[in-house]
């Protein structure tokens, strides 16, 4: 992870500081704070509130996955609603056909995305940019056809009902209980990728996204380190798809269209590429973004003569936006963050000085 | 018999749409995956124009084609040339953003329903026998003399003309070509105009023919394929893969599953991914431009 020298006066003297995750006392604090307020949640919101946090949480999961995979390793994938559909499918299948409880489902979810990783990286070995994000769409259609077919040919042509998981002999219902769990996957998800990044593996996928002949004259194994992003990434997901498929106890082809995939790929844009906190950032945004929309369309007059487009004015304003993003604000969210520090720490001055410190 | 036909049309329909890939691809090195989309756009545009001018279908067809050209040039010089410089990505992103956007606004605008435009303008559609005892639709007929006619008129153009040079010298070596005083803006834009020329004969002719919908968008992505099997910067190369995918997607269809035809495009594509990523007939150095 690039750390930037601070202007207050904080500079790291040794590899332990440059390396710990939070080095100061103010941002232990903040993060004390966030997650009290994280955990104080399920006591003060509504019903809704904590379902639109339990999918903020799944999102989240998988906009990390996908953030190492394509804002820090640099290996685009188009195919995540394809992975998600996998993890899914397999608590699913399982589910139908053994009646595997939770804890078979889950290890089982992250195997069979960890070996959809090694397929959908393969070609990442011999092609690069544009190529690769092709066969990653290619493959998201593979996997949504071989779900597709299963429904078919079981008779579950509607979807796969998955009942509710058992955890300690009690069967978890309540949306309180499932935020929690769904918080407590979200945020080990972030640790691992934190840990993961600032780790010889982070190095190792920062210089090949850098430079992968460079990556691999320093002696880095640019092949098996990129196979590991994609393993690592796609085992992450087809966990949040199990997940997925749990909270909403219903699995469904329809629900992993190539639109989700856009979906992914717009968080970790508009969140800003190479960062964790971007993608949580994006993840939010795209989750809360169609919530947004209705509850503004509902405000204007003529609500309903809208009502049956809602999806169409979602996407339009969804592309809207995306492009807007893409356009005026490569760096996303994080960047406009960024830019803000920058106005402040700078202040009165609106330019760096030339040749002065670095950043 | 009628096998044979189905794969000539379904080729005819694929080369159409790719040869906008291709034309996109070689002339700027931008993948547009919103092509299925702007074909899509032009279908409904023609929808519209045919309210216009219910019973002159020349003159319906001829105001259609004219927007597409006129959003072709507009989304290059509103959108992509404002990324000029970026990584290649955010370009095919800004184009995916794109499509997402123009699904959205074609089902505001027109709803999501079946439309047949063939009805105000007043056109029937007529189904020829063949020798063999096979059948082809007068629009489907249509559509591959189209296609051939647009890849004749396409090399012709890239070949002979003054403009087909400045744009085969703009695909080559953009920074050379700009040396020598090409106008690189217009070049793009006029590249994209002729992709989504090319796509909105296609996307009018499969709306006559078949009606129009939502799913033309998908039809678009699966012509794909085809461009990248052909490789894509190559048109020969968009004529043979789209007949090696419509044989493929044709045959299994026939004899194996019918649910195949969403998929076997794809299956293609990621054979040829993995023996020949750059394609039967395109060019190996291109695979390097990330």
């Amino acid at each position: 992870m690039s750390r930037r020298p601070r202007a207050s006066g904080y500079f790291r003297t040794n590899y332990g500081e440059d390396l710990s995750l939070l080095p100061t006392r103010l941002e232990r604090l903040a993060l004390l704070g966030v997650l009290v307020v994280l955990l104080a949640l399920p006591l003060l919101a509504s019903p809704f509130l904590i379902d639109l946090a339990a999918q903020v949480c799944l999102a989240v999961i998988g906009a990390l996955a996908l953030m190492l995979l394509t804002g820090y390793a640099g290996q685009v994938s188009l195919g995540h609603a394809g992975l998600l559909a996998a993890g899914a499918f397999t608590v699913g299948i399982l589910f139908k056909e053994f009646k595997a409880p939770f804890f078979v489902t889950l290890p089982a979810a992250a195997a069979v995305g960890a070996l959809l990783g090694v397929v959908f990286g393969l070609p990442s070995l011999r092609v690069r940019g544009l190529y690769l994000a092709v066969s990653t769409l290619a493959l998201n259609f593979l996997v949504a056809y071989l779900g597709g077919e299963y429904e078919a040919r079981r008779g579950f042509s509607t979807g796969i009902i998955v009942d509710p998981p058992a955890l300690a002999g009690m069967a978890v219902t309540d949306a309180k209980a499932w935020y929690l769990i769904l918080l407590a996957a979200a945020v080990a998800t972030l640790l691992l990728c934190a840990n993961l990044l600032r780790a010889r593996s982070g190095r190792a996928w920062a210089a090949i996204r850098a430079n992968e002949t460079v990556a691999q004259t320093l002696g880095i194994g640019v092949a098996s380190y990129k196979l590991l992003a994609f393993v690592i990434s796609s085992a992450l997901t087809a966990v949040a798809g199990a997940l997925f498929a749990y909270y909403r106890g219903f699995v469904s082809v329809e629900a992993f269209s190539l639109f989700l995939s856009i979906q992914y790929v717009a968080m970790i844009i508009i969140g800003g590429m190479g960062s964790l906190a971007g993608a949580i950032l994006g993840a939010l945004f795209v989750t809360l973004f169609p919530y947004a929309i209705e509850a503004s369309l509902g405000a204007l007059v003529g609500a309903s003569a809208y009502a049956g487009l809602l999806f169409a004015v979602n996407a339009t304003t969804f592309g809207a936006v995306m492009i807007l993003f893409l356009v005026l604000e490569p760096q996303g969210l994080i960047g406009l963050w960024r830019r803000l520090q920058t106005y402040f720490l700078l202040w009165p001055f609106r330019h760096r000085p030339v040749g002065g410190a670095r950043r | 018999m009628q096998l044979a036909v189905n794969i000539v049309v379904l080729t005819a329909i694929y080369a159409l749409i790719a040869c906008g890939y291709v034309l996109i691809y070689r002339v700027s090195r931008v993948l547009n995956l919103a092509h299925g989309e702007l074909l899509m756009l032009s279908a409904y545009l023609l929808l519209w124009t045919a309210s216009l001018f219910a019973g002159h279908p020349v003159a319906a067809i001829a105001a259609a084609l004219g927007l597409s050209v006129a959003v072709g040039a507009m989304v290059y010089l509103f959108l992509l040339r404002n990324l000029t410089g970026e990584m290649a990505l955010a370009a095919v992103l800004t184009t995916v953003a794109l499509g997402v956007l123009l699904r959205g606004l074609t089902v505001i605008v027109w709803s999501a329903q079946q439309h047949y435009p063939a009805v105000p303008l007043g056109l029937a559609n007529w189904a020829f026998a063949l020798p063999g005892g096979a059948r082809i639709s007068l629009w489907a007929a249509l559509l591959v003399a189209t296609t051939l006619a647009v890849y004749a008129s396409l090399f012709a153009f890239l070949r002979l003309g003054r403009w087909g040079m400045r744009m085969r010298a703009a695909g080559q070596n953009p920074l050379l070509a700009a040396q020598r005083g090409i106008n690189l803006h217009a070049i793009y834009a006029l590249a994209w105009s002729l992709s989504t020329l090319t796509g909105a004969l296609a996307g009018m002719l499969i709306a006559l023919d078949s009606g129009l919908g939502q799913t033309m968008a998908i039809i678009g992505l699966k012509a794909f394929p085809a461009a990248l099997v052909g490789g894509l910067d190559s048109l020969a190369g968009a004529l043979l893969g789209s007949f090696i995918v419509a044989s493929a997607e044709v045959v299994l269809i026939h004899y194996v599953d019918p649910l195949l035809s969403e998929v076997i495009p794809f299956l293609v594509l990621i054979v040829v991914l993995m023996l020949r990523p750059w394609g039967l007939l395109g060019t190996r150095e291109e695979l390097d431009r990330v």
